[in-house]
């Protein structure tokens, strides 16, 4: 039952409410208002109007060929996912239909990879790279991130699929449809949302990934991440540039974001909180 | 018969997961083992010899080791410090009558999607810079002198910028939980006459009690592997200042070209981290028996 509450409280909890939220906004804010400034507006002190140019969005093209991260990022993010989701569907798919005495023991293991510490495999997977050629490329980096997402699309994938019923199975096993009749036309639509839930999250995973996506590339295959490395040791004025830069890599992810609060909680909580 | 078929192509179904997952997990690691024990210079890789533990032993007696131990454990357990307390706070707020509350809500998560590189360098300039960052311009604004964050405080800088970055992770999963409170439970300790602080200590926070252990043990995986925030803003200083257990394994490594003593540190990182992943492993197993 809901209270009612008088409007008073509302209109103060709401002023806190929206301080709080500005403040926590506020370093995107002014990134997005200072990538509207020329570069001397940017340091000119605290100003939130910009005069509105778009030099330094042109210039994060033109001097350093902003698009070509962008897309690696794309493929790299877009292309590790799809590649999980491939692996881990079946898998999901025989352990929350299928589950056998193992099954947990197999979900627990998974998730132990998922906590080995980037930096403890460096050496070795920087020594396998630079040996099979992949420094600096786009499969490489591709397979890379695939492994490391695997555990987490494999978990969330089975915690979706675990809460299709499975009295429908045994209707349609009696009703005669064979294994694949079953998964293409009684289980798929009903896994769809969650599908698209995992793929989602791990596309922002997979984008904001800073360990491996900065080590294992220097030019060709750089994405975002690694693109914006590069101005941590600037000449001369950029704050603008950055703040250019920066809003195009976070923009596309922050939308999808908002999309995805829940499968978030889901997702990178293996579902322990929903 | 059919269940049987089925339950054969359920094995199979389920092969290419976990043979990539073990090797992925088996041939790195026992590399990285087998180099711990190897002294192995990448500029000199014609010269590899057993080394048994001398690399523990350099590891162990370097200071800067120790050094960067601690800085691993202060930006993980201030971090978490920051996150929780602030997350259950923000919880609270956010779970009062708002109006907007949606764009609050989007607003107060945005961090969480915005990537490590980007908002170190953000912090880095536009907000802690000395000269012409948003805190320098307060700072005069109130007559006080402008600090030198990664000069003068290089870790603290660090904590609040990564702090910065998971306390929606930490909000969003304490509203989720929160939410899920029964408002009949709440309403009838209401009228038994329970106040706002007593509800909060023996009603709410019981019930969050499961959501915060998994808000810190899951941020605990990751702030143990902090990386990209140092590598754009302090690089590590001054001196070993704000290296933790990754920076220096990545110095040695990559920097210092000695693959016996960053792999000994990596195995220590191992070690560390699954500590922590014994309790975290717990903690969602018993989800699973529900």
């Amino acid at each position: 039952m809901a209270r009612t509450v008088p409007t008073g409280t509302k209109l103060g909890w709401t002023i806190a409410a929206w301080i709080v939220a500005l403040l926590i906004f506020f370093p995107i804010l002014y990134t997005i208002v200072t990538s509207f400034k020329s570069e001397t507006e940017a340091i000119a002190g605290f100003n939130l109007v910009p005069s509105g140019t778009l030099e330094s969005y042109r210039e994060v093209q033109s001097q350093y060929n902003y698009f070509k991260p962008f897309m690696n990022s794309v493929i790299i993010a877009v292309g590790s996912t799809i590649l999980a989701l491939l692996v881990a569907i079946p898998a999901a798919w025989s352990m929350a239909f299928s589950p056998t005495r193992r099954t947990k023991d197999i979900l627990m293991w998974m998730l132990s990879t998922k906590m080995m510490p980037a930096v403890a495999v460096l050496v070795p997977m920087y020594l396998i790279f630079r040996d099979w050629g992949l420094l600096d490329s786009r499969i490489g980096l591709t397979v890379m991130l695939m492994l490391i997402n695997l555990p987490i699309v494999v978990w969330m994938l089975y915690t979706y699929f675990r809460e299709i019923p499975g009295e429908i199975l045994e209707a349609a096993r009696m009703d005669g449809a064979t294994l694949w009749g079953e998964i293409v036309y009684v289980l798929t639509p009903m896994a769809v949302p969650g599908i698209a839930s995992t793929l989602l999250l791990n596309i922002i995973l997979a984008w904001n990934e800073a360990f491996w996506t900065i080590r294992l590339t220097t030019t060709n295959a750089a994405p975002l991440t690694a693109f914006i490395v590069s101005f941590s040791s600037p000449q001369g004025l950029f704050w603008a540039k950055l703040s250019a830069a920066s809003t195009l890599a976070i923009a596309p992810i922050l939308v999808l974001g908002w999309f995805s609060q829940k499968q978030l909680v889901r997702g990178l909580t293996f579902g322990a909180v929903k | 018969m059919a269940t049987r078929q089925t339950r054969t192509l359920a094995r199979f179904m389920m092969l290419p997961s976990v043979i990539l997952l073990l090797v992925w997990m088996v041939v790195p690691l026992a590399m990285t083992l087998w180099f711990s024990f190897q002294n192995y210079n990448l500029l000199n890789p014609a010269n590899v010899s057993f080394g048994g533990l001398f690399n523990y032993r350099f590891f162990y007696t370097d200071p800067a080791f120790f050094q960067s131990i601690w800085n691993t454990l202060v930006i993980v357990v201030g971090v978490l410090l920051i996150t929780v307390i602030g997350g259950i706070a923000l919880a609270l707020l956010l779970d009062q009558p708002i109006f907007g509350q949606g764009i609050v809500r989007i607003l107060v998560i945005s961090p969480f999607f915005v990537m490590p590189p980007v908002a170190a360098l953000v912090w880095k300039n536009m907000l802690m810079h000395p000269g012409y960052g948003v805190f320098a311009d307060i700072a005069r604004a109130v007559g006080l002198r402008p600090i030198d964050w990664f000069a003068q405080y290089p870790l603290f800088s660090i904590i609040l910028i990564v702090a910065w970055q998971w306390l929606p992770f930490a909000t969003l999963i304490l509203l989720t939980s929160l939410q899920s409170l029964d408002g009949e439970q709440k309403e009838a300790a209401e009228m038994d006459g329970a106040g706002p602080v007593s509800r909060f200590i023996y009603l709410t926070l019981p019930h969050m009690a499961r959501a915060i252990t998994v808000v810190i043990l899951i941020q605990t995986i990751f702030l143990l592997g902090i990386y990209a925030e140092i590598l754009v803003t302090t690089n590590g200083g001054p001196g070993y200042a704000s290296t933790n257990l990754p920076f220096l394994i990545y110095r040695t490594a990559l920097l210092g070209y000695d693959v016996g003593g960053a792999s000994a540190g990596g195995i220590i990182a191992v070690v560390l981290a699954n500590i922590v992943a014994i309790f975290l492993m717990r903690a969602v197993g018993r989800n699973l028996d529900r």
